[in-house]
C-alpha cells in the first residue's frame, strides 16, 4: 500500500465499517446482534490500527492536512474508547426502545470518523471538513427517536444552531484565508506573527474562536446545551457530552496555539472571561434543575468552562492538563450518563432526580457507582475529576490566571450542591419510592460502567503513568 | 476588472441577511435558507480572495462547502418533513416542549 494511504487506515476502517453496516441494513438480513458485533469489530479493528500506525512527529500527511503526533494519537484513542462505550451502553437501550440500530450504529462510527480527522487536522479546511462530518451525523443522531417530540426538538435546535455556528465559523476561514493567503495552521501562524494585524485577519479569528466556542459549548454559545442533551437518546447525550466536545477541545488547542499564537494577548482576554462567565452560569443554572439529563448538560457546560482555563494556560503544563482532564471527563461522564441510561425505564422515564430516591436500598451496588462518579465531576478525592482539576487550576495559576482559579474553586463547590442532590436522594430518602430500577442484568451496560468505575478510580489514585504518556502529547509547537 | 472591495461589500451583505433572517423569521424552510446563504457568501468571499491573491485553495475548498451545504439542507429537510408530521406545520415556534 501506498506509504501515504497506510497512514490513514484507521479512519478507512471506520467509513469501511460505516458503510458496510449500512448496506448490511438496507440488505435487511441480520440480526440486531449483528449488527452490534460489527460495530463493536469496526471500533476495535481501528484502535488497533491507530496503535498499530502510531505516532509519526511533526510529519504532515496528504498535502498538509494531518499530523500523526502524540497529540493525534491519543484523542484518536479517546475517540475511538468512548465510540466503543457507547455502543455497549446503547444495546440495552436500543432494545428496549425497539429502534433499529443499523444506522444508529452506522452515524456513530461516521462521526468518530470526524472526530479523528479533528484531532490529526492541522489544516483548516481539512478542519471544517471533518467538524461537519460529526456535527451532521450528531443531528441525526439526536433526532434518532423520530416519533418522540422531545428526540425531534433536540435535533431541530442542534441542527439550526449547529449551521449558525458553523456558517460563522466558514465567514470567520474565509476571511482568514484574504487575510493571511493560506489555510494551513503553521502558515497562518508565520503571516501573523510577520506583521501587524489587518482588519480582516482580526475578524476572521474571532468568528472562528465563536464557531469553536460553540462546539465546545461555552457561555454564551451554549443556549443549545440543555435541550439536545435532554432531548435526544440518553446514549446519545452521552456521546454528545464526551466525543464531539473532547474533539472541539483537540481543535480548539490547536488552532489556538499552532495557528493564532501570535495574537495569544487578544483571544486569551477574550476567551478568560468566557471561560469565568461558563464557569459561573454553567454552575448556576444547574442547580435549579430536577431533569438529570438537563443537570448533567449544565454540569458539562461548567466542565468546558473549567477545561478553558487549561487551555487559556497553553503551554506544556497548560495543554497537558487539558488532555489529562479530557480523559478523566469521558470516563465520569460517561460512567455517569451510563446509569442514567441503565435507570431509564422506557425512553424518558426515570430521568427525574426523585427517581434516584432510595436507589442505595433497592441497587446498592448502583448507587455506589452513582456516587463514585458524581464526586468525581465535584472533584473531591481520591477519584480522578479532582486531579484533572488540580492539575488544570495548577496550570491557570502558573500562566497567571489565579482569579480564574479562585473562580474555579469557589464554582466547584457550587457544584457540589446538585451533585449530592441526586446523593441525598439515593442514600438518604426511604426505600421503594422512586420509580427508577438499574437494570443490572443487561450485561454491556454494566461492563461499560465497570470500565468506566476502574478507570475514574485509577486516573484519581495513580495518574503518574497517564500524565507521562500525555507529557510528549502536549508538545503540538515546541512551546 | 472589478475591484476586491466590491465582491467584499456583496459578501457581507449575504452574511447579513442570512444572520437577519436566520434569527429573525419563524419559518424553518426560509432559515435552511438563510443558513444557504451565509455559507454562499463565504464561498464568494474564497473565490474572490482566491483570485485576488492567484492562489488555488481558495477555489477548491468552495466545492467542498457546497457538498457539506447540501448534506446539510438534506438533514436539514429531513427534520422539517418530521416536525410537519408531528405538528402539522413548518413553524420554528412549534418546537418548544423543553424550557429553562
Amino acid at each position: 500500500m501506498n506509504a501515504q494511504v497506510s497512514v490513514l487506515l484507521p479512519e478507512l476502517l471506520l467509513a469501511g465499517m460505516g458503510i458496510f453496516i449500512l448496506l448490511v441494513g438496507v440488505l435487511g438480513r441480520g440480526s440486531q446482534r449483528l449488527a452490534f458485533f460489527l460495530a463493536n469489530f469496526g471500533v476495535l479493528a481501528s484502535m488497533v490500527a491507530v496503535v498499530g500506525v502510531g505516532e509519526r512527529g511533526t510529519e504532515t500527511f496528504f498535502a498538509g492536512m494531518l499530523q500523526l503526533d502524540r497529540f493525534a494519537l491519543f484523542f484518536r484513542l479517546l475517540f475511538l474508547a468512548s465510540a466503543l462505550l457507547v455502543v455497549w451502553l446503547s444495546r440495552p437501550f436500543l432494545q428496549r426502545a425497539q429502534q433499529t440500530a443499523w444506522e444508529y450504529y452506522a452515524l456513530i462510527l461516521f462521526a468518530t470518523l470526524g472526530m479523528c480527522f479533528l484531532a490529526s487536522g492541522v489544516h483548516l479546511a481539512g478542519l471544517y471538513v471533518s467538524l461537519e462530518l460529526m456535527a451532521l451525523s450528531s443531528y441525526i443522531l439526536a433526532g434518532y427517536f423520530r416519533g418522540e417530540v422531545k428526540s425531534h426538538e433536540a435535533a431541530t435546535k442542534y441542527f439550526v444552531l449547529g449551521a449558525l455556528s458553523s456558517g460563522i465559523l466558514i465567514y470567520g476561514l474565509s476571511l482568514m484565508y484574504g487575510a493571511t493567503g493560506s489555510l494551513s495552521l503553521a502558515e497562518v501562524s508565520q503571516k501573523l506573527a510577520a506583521g501587524p494585524r489587518s482588519v480582516a485577519a482580526t475578524a476572521g479569528m474571532f468568528l472562528l474562536l465563536a464557531g469553536m466556542l460553540f462546539k465546545v459549548a461555552a457561555v454564551p454559545f451554549h443556549v443549545w446545551t440543555p435541550d439536545v442533551y435532554e432531548g435526544a437518546p440518553t446514549p446519545m447525550t452521552a456521546f454528545f457530552s464526551v466525543g464531539p466536545k473532547a474533539a472541539a477541545f483537540a481543535m480548539l488547542v490547536r488552532v489556538l496555539w499552532v495557528g493564532l499564537a501570535p495574537a495569544a494577548a487578544d483571544w486569551r482576554l477574550l476567551v478568560s472571561w468566557v471561560a469565568a462567565a461558563t464557569m459561573v452560569w454553567g454552575n448556576v443554572a444547574a442547580l435549579t434543575q430536577d431533569n438529570v439529563k438537563r443537570m448533567l448538560a449544565y454540569s458539562s457546560i461548567a466542565h468546558a468552562g473549567y477545561t478553558l482555563l487549561g487551555v487559556l494556560a497553553g503551554g506544556p503544563l497548560g495543554t497537558q492538563s487539558v488532555l489529562f482532564y479530557m480523559l478523566v471527563y469521558a470516563v465520569t461522564n460517561l460512567g455517569a450518563f451510563g446509569l442514567v441510561v441503565l435507570l431509564a425505564a422506557k425512553e424518558y422515564a426515570g430521568e427525574k432526580v426523585a427517581d434516584f430516591r432510595g436507589l442505595a436500598h433497592r441497587q446498592p451496588v448502583a448507587a455506589f457507582a452513582m456516587l463514585l462518579f458524581l464526586l468525581s465531576l465535584g472533584g473531591i478525592p481520591p477519584t480522578a475529576g479532582f486531579m484533572g482539576k488540580l492539575y488544570l487550576f495548577a496550570a491557570a495559576v502558573h500562566a497567571g490566571y489565579a482569579w480564574l482559579a479562585v473562580v474555579g474553586v469557589i464554582m466547584s463547590a457550587v457544584s457540589l450542591y446538585y451533585y449530592f442532590r441526586i446523593v441525598k436522594e439515593m442514600y438518604l430518602a426511604s426505600a421503594g419510592e422512586g420509580e427508577g430500577v438499574a437494570v443490572l442484568s443487561e450485561a454491556w451496560g454494566v461492563r461499560a460502567l465497570v470500565v468506566c468505575a476502574l478507570a475514574t478510580l485509577l486516573f484519581g489514585v495513580y495518574p503518574t503513568s497517564a500524565l507521562a504518556f500525555l507529557a510528549p502529547a502536549a508538545k503540538i509547537v515546541p512551546w | 476588472m472589478i475591484p476586491l472591495s466590491w465582491y467584499l461589500v456583496v459578501s457581507v451583505l449575504m452574511l447579513a441577511c442570512g444572520l437577519v433572517g436566520l434569527l429573525v423569521r419563524r419559518n424553518f424552510i426560509t432559515v435552511l435558507m438563510s443558513v444557504e446563504l451565509i455559507l454562499n457568501a463565504a464561498n464568494l468571499n474564497f473565490v474572490a480572495f482566491a483570485r485576488q491573491l492567484g492562489d488555488l485553495t481558495g477555489q477548491v475548498f468552495p466545492v467542498f462547502v457546497i457538498t457539506i451545504a447540501a448534506a446539510e439542507a438534506a438533514i436539514g429537510l429531513g427534520i422539517i418533513v418530521q416536525l410537519s408530521r408531528l405538528k402539522t406545520t413548518v413553524a420554528l415556534d412549534a418546537v418548544n416542549e423543553m424550557r429553562g
